[in-house]
């Protein structure tokens, strides 16, 4: 848990030469407050003028309320704070799926979106929509809700099986045959899918397009009740994934002389990566480049330590997707722009930035 | 005490060690010295416990590959031939990992101070805040050595002895840490630990092992002190090269003179 900022500044002008922690601990402090703030910046605007400060309002006073504010109730509780919650549910997904990977594959330009990961989730949850109606039927309806991340969690966890048995070589991976081996995923689920589509009828297409758009727009209280249970629980074992994920930095060798149970990590990492695409694939579509844009970032300031990494990538990745949203709803208000589509203008320019950087140095 | 008996290695079909038997003492530094491709780096790894292998090979009468990660770690660390990194840690954050395993020895609370200690030994002093990836190559070895003795900082644990493993700690060091290493490797040895090095200056093994195992086509060639193990024969024909081996005027530690096979 990071410590009080006072106490993380006092512990900064102690700490050693070299050591990034006391910095990072101060880091997470300020991204809890950005997060905070991002939050309460998007519950308090939107395309109406509802007022969130009046709702809130509302909750803590007793007696009958007028109609305005039950309006502006409906607006705050029933479309911004779900929209809100899945933005940061998505957003921490994501970043936390793409500093997992990165730690995984000992690459930082390892993202599941660049290289088949959410193609493959993206399959599963198209299956789902395609032929839930008819094959899948009995499986729909016994999972419910949770049907659709859970069928993007498997496509993902296979994709990221497929990708690592191909690109990782005794706990060496190329970092070429990642990138094409992703390509020729990305181009086979997707081709995969193009059948599904062919098959699907009406309804069903327009399900798709809505799905597809990679919007928060749709969120619902159902909806984030369908992934929040995957996407959290993906979060919560990371901290057991920090010291492994460290340690494999080294190698794969390294790690284990160091005492780290390798193969146990390496699983954990997979499934991990697999439930947080999945999970965030399933709700808002695809949403690119926040995996690889907000671990970068933070590495410049806290370094690669992933028992703050991780953390950080979180709230990190939570405050940019709801300002994505934000950019996203405002930018040719009264049309939304797809997320997507914001996220992709700042991101891939930055990603040729990285890749710039890197030219010079090591193989990538 | 480590002991090998009767391992065998096969790598893609091939043998690269056949029935070898080693051992190597608490106490002692034991040098593996042969000609490339004899098996030297296979036994480090082997007795790392990154290779299968048959036969035995036990540490404190353990067997090696019964031994969980956690359990290993504790007994032994081991220094690679050379690391990369894939991300940008400091050189203070390279060494800490050493700490990793929580077993380092050190009294308690000791533990924050080791990467300072561990770096000052291998004389990087001041080099907590640089960059592992800036560091030169001979830099980025004894880093690594740092984070090693990070993880065994007292030989001895409980009463057991520990190891290091080391796989040609001084390739890529000048002369003055090529010494600075082997001394290092010294003291860990007369405080009560183990050392195994795979080493190539036959000179450098002589002056600082106490024993050497030869090695040659993945078998053990010989074994002994120095001046048993060091005799013209032996390396000639072991090494594939004519060499003459004399004695330095004050002692017996016997130097092996490539200039005369030359001459």
């Amino acid at each position: 848990m990071p410590r009080p900022a006072e106490m993380s500044l006092r512990a900064m002008i102690h700490a050693p030469e070299g050591d990034r922690s006391a910095r990072a601990r101060l880091v997470l402090v300020l991204l809890a407050l950005l997060l905070v703030s991002v939050a309460a910046f998007s519950v308090a605007t939107g395309a109406s003028d509802a007022s969130a400060l009046a709702v809130i309002d509302g909750w803590f006073r007793a007696g009958p309320q007028d109609a305005l504010t039950a309006r502006d109730r409906l607006i705050v509780q029933e479309i911004r704070l779900p929209r809100v919650a899945l933005g940061i549910l998505v957003g921490a997904a994501l970043a936390v799926s793409g500093a997992l990977m990165q730690g995984l594959f000992r690459n930082p330009l390892a993202d599941p979106g660049l290289v088949g990961v959410s193609a493959g989730a993206s399959l599963g949850a198209i299956t789902v929509i395609v032929l839930g109606g008819t094959i899948l039927r009995p499986a729909v309806d016994l999972l419910g809700i949770h049907a659709l991340p859970l069928a993007a969690f498997g496509g993902g966890l296979v994709t990221t099986l497929i990708l690592y048995r191909i690109a990782t070589r005794r706990g060496q991976t190329s970092v070429a045959t990642m990138l094409l081996a992703g390509i020729a995923l990305a181009a086979l689920a997707g081709a995969i899918a193009g059948i599904l589509i062919y098959r699907a009828d009406d309804q069903q297409l327009r399900d798709l397009t809505f799905w597809s758009l990679g919007s928060l727009g749709g969120a619902t209280w159902t909806k984030i009740l369908a992934v929040a249970p995957i996407i959290l629980a993906a979060l919560a074992a990371t901290p057991f994934l920090a010291r492994g994920l460290d340690a494999l930095s080294l190698g794969e060798a390294s790690a284990r002389h160091l005492g780290v149970p390798v193969q146990r990590v390496k699983a954990l990492a997979v499934l991990c990566v697999a439930a947080a695409t999945g999970a965030a694939v399933a709700v808002s579509g695809g949403i690119g480049f926040v995996g690889i844009v907000v671990p970068h970032l933070l590495r410049l300031v806290i370094g690669p330590d992933h028992r703050y990494l991780l953390p950080a990538s979180a709230l990190l990745g939570a405050s940019l997707l709801l300002l994505a949203d934000a950019v996203s709803r405002t930018i040719v208000a009264p049309a939304e722009l797809p997320i997507g589509i914001v996220t992709a203008i700042f991101g891939a320019p930055f990603f040729l930035w990285v890749l710039l950087r890197r030219r010079g140095l090591v193989d990538l | 005490m480590i002991e090998v008996s009767n391992v065998s290695v096969s790598l893609g079909g091939k043998r690269i060690l056949a029935g070898l038997d080693f051992s190597a003492e608490p106490g002692h530094v034991t040098a593996i010295v042969g000609p490339n491709g004899s098996g030297k780096s296979t036994l480090i790894k082997a007795l790392s416990g990154d290779l299968p292998y048959t036969g035995f090979i036990g540490i404190n009468g353990r067997e090696l590959s019964a031994l969980r990660p956690a359990e290993a770690a504790a007994l032994r660390a081991v220094l690679p031939q050379s690391a990369t990194l894939s991300f940008p840690y400091t050189v203070r954050e390279v060494v800490r990992l050493g700490l990793l395993g929580g077993r380092s020895g050190a009294l308690p609370g000791q533990d924050a101070h080791l990467p300072e200690r561990a770096l000052a030994k291998v004389d990087l002093a001041g080099f907590t805040g640089r960059f592992y990836q800036e560091l030169s190559g001979g830099e980025q070895q004894r880093v690594q050595l740092a984070r090693v003795l990070c993880q065994v900082w007292m030989p001895v644990l409980e009463g057991k002895p520990r190891y290091l493993l080391l796989d040609e700690p001084v390739s890529s060091l000048d002369i003055k840490h090529q010494f600075l290493v082997m001394k290092i490797a010294r003291e860990f040895a007369e405080r009560g630990g183990g050392v195994v090095a795979v080493l190539h200056d036959l000179n450098l093994t002589a002056a600082f092992a106490d024993r050497v195992h030869v090695m040659h086509k993945g078998r053990s060639a010989a074994a002994g002190t120095p001046e048993e193990v060091m005799r013209e024969s032996l390396l000639s024909d072991v090494f594939d090269c004519s060499l003459k081996v004399g004695a330095v005027p004050s002692g017996r530690i016997p130097f092996v003179l490539p200039q005369a096979a030359v001459a």
